[in-house]
């Protein structure tokens, strides 16, 4: 599992920095690390880009996993740097945006979107193929999931736009219906296709969704 | 009481549906003139919900329009832009108000359109839309509480029996019969033979095909069905006739081509009727009917 990030438009930062004359940056060593968004040479070209703004820079850090409370004992270690600064740029998903941000009293600004929960390919490619709806269907649908691989998440088959096995929406995106009914017939369990898919539960863990585990 | 559009299925006869668009903005006198062309020329007037995720006046509001001008609506109704409260509630809405046929789509994808920032809601697709009709009117919501006052409904879907792979499409159509499907408007078909092996599927099946017509009024737009639409193909030699008509004549051709074969699908029983689509052309809808021999 990956937390897909990609940079904001350089202008969108700055303009959130304004006001921020010192920064301090902080990157993550992991899912940011691998999509080359927040890692160790993304966060030095973003201290160059920064400076040529003339920013200064207080500090950089690359955390090695952002989300974790290895960050609390970072910020803590880190704590003049980001003291003396006006701001923190974080160039990790939400998840370590949110961290940083519960471990400084500066205001937190995010240089990443975060996308989704991906799944890499090997060559690069990560493909979203799980939306976390907390209702799992893989198990009639041969493994792949029309809620995620089908654009209009669709439960009982192909729309209209299906077109040899391509979407309506993107000719390179294969359409998720004729994956699931390819790989079901493959597996000699079209039944699977023909059964009734009820409305989907959208509540299975109402919004804003917490779970207490231990 | 079943709506004059039910009966007309049921009656035997070879049943005429068309489709109007409502406008983009406030002025509807396009719309109603469409509607007056065609009201006593056709058994039932589609009119589309915002057609390609095109933001425009509503599919009800075109309904209510055909209703006080005398004519039968068919409300098409898709999943992209309601979740299954805002569905239920414009279907008692258009219950009250005499709408009492409904087309169950799944809607074309936002991005397709022109508010491609918008949120797409599918929150119900085309099978459970139907199953939801068939719901309210059984006296209760989706919710199981009970309606006071419930709704009956002629409900329809489509189907596109030039999709590739078919199969899956198939399974659909199964899927949409079982939910309680009464009828269905196909997508645009041109090969005859090849819609016939798909109407020989069909047939075991209680419900009424009604095969969709398509103007072509030029090769050019021929060819770029062929390439853009799916589920879409005109043969080649309906191609060339479009192109071998002299300069400024393709349309009439395309009238042509769309008469004869309306008029073939009749004679030759293939389905039960057809429901024409002239997309912004509805003007030439009575030309077209006038050929067929209808």
């Amino acid at each position: 599992m990956k937390s897909i990030t990609r940079q904001k438009p350089f202008e969108e930062i700055a303009q959130q920095l304004q006001g921020f004359s010192r920064v301090f940056i902080a990157g993550c060593g992991t899912c940011a690390t691998l999509t080359h968004t927040g890692g160790v040479e993304e966060v030095a070209a973003m201290k160059e880009q920064l400076q040529s703004q003339d920013k200064l820079i207080t500090g950089t850090v690359v955390i090695p996993t952002a989300c974790d409370d290895i960050t609390t004992a970072l910020a803590e270690e880190y704590g003049s740097a980001i003291q003396s600064a006006h701001a923190v740029l974080v160039m990790a998903c939400a998840l370590g945006v949110h961290r940083m941000g519960q471990n400084v009293t500066k205001p937190v600004v995010p240089a990443l979107d975060t996308l989704f929960i991906g799944m890499d390919d090997g060559h690069g490619v990560f493909h979203e193929v799980c939306a976390q709806c907390g209702q799992c269907v893989l198990g009639e649908m041969a493994g792949i999931c029309p809620i995620t691989a089908c654009h209009k998440g669709l439960l009982n088959g192909p729309c209209g736009g299906t077109n040899n096995g391509k979407c309506e929406v993107d000719k390179e995106k294969d359409c998720a219906w004729t994956l699931i009914y390819n790989r079901l017939k493959e597996q000699g369990r079209l039944d699977a296709m023909r059964k009734y898919q009820p409305p989907k539960n959208y509540q299975v863990v109402p919004r804003p969704r917490i779970i207490k585990v231990f | 009481m079943p709506s004059k559009f039910k009966e007309a299925l049921d009656s035997g006869k070879f049943v005429i549906t068309s489709e109007i668009g409502p406008p983009k903005g406030t002025n509807l006198e396009k719309m109603y003139h469409h509607i007056d062309l065609l009201k006593d020329r056709v058994d039932a007037i589609n009119v589309t919900d915002h057609q390609s995720s095109v933001m425009r006046f509503p599919s009800v509001g075109g309904c209510l329009a055909i209703k006080e001008r005398g004519g039968e609506p068919i409300l098409q109704m898709t999943c992209r832009d309601r979740n299954r409260l805002a569905l239920q509630a414009e279907l008692l809405f258009a219950y009250t108000r005499g709408i009492t046929n409904v087309l169950c789509l799944t809607g074309d994808a936002v991005p397709v359109g022109d508010h491609k920032e918008a949120k797409g809601v599918f929150d119900l697709d085309s099978v459970q839309l139907l199953r939801m009709i068939r719901t309210l009117e059984s006296g209760k919501d989706l919710g199981g509480n009970e309606l006071d006052g419930a709704v009956e409904f002629c409900a329809g879907a489509i189907v596109t029996p030039e999709a590739n792979p078919i199969e899956p499409q198939l399974i659909k159509f199964e899927k949409k019969v079982e939910a309680g499907a009464e009828f269905f408007q196909t997508q645009a078909i041109y090969d005859l033979e090849k819609f016939a092996r798909f109407m020989k599927f069909a047939r075991q099946f209680p419900v009424k095909i009604l095969a969709g017509i398509v103007l072509l009024s030029s090769a050019r737009m021929a060819q770029y069905m062929n390439e853009n639409v799916p589920g879409i193909f005109v043969p080649q030699h309906l191609i060339d006739e479009l192109a071998s008509a002299p300069k400024g004549t393709a349309l009439q051709k395309g009238i042509e081509i769309a008469g004869r074969m309306i008029a073939t699908l009749k004679k030759e029983d293939i389905c039960d009727g057809v429901h024409i689509m002239a997309i912004g052309r509805e003007e030439v809808v009575p030309d077209i009917l006038q050929i067929a021999g209808i």
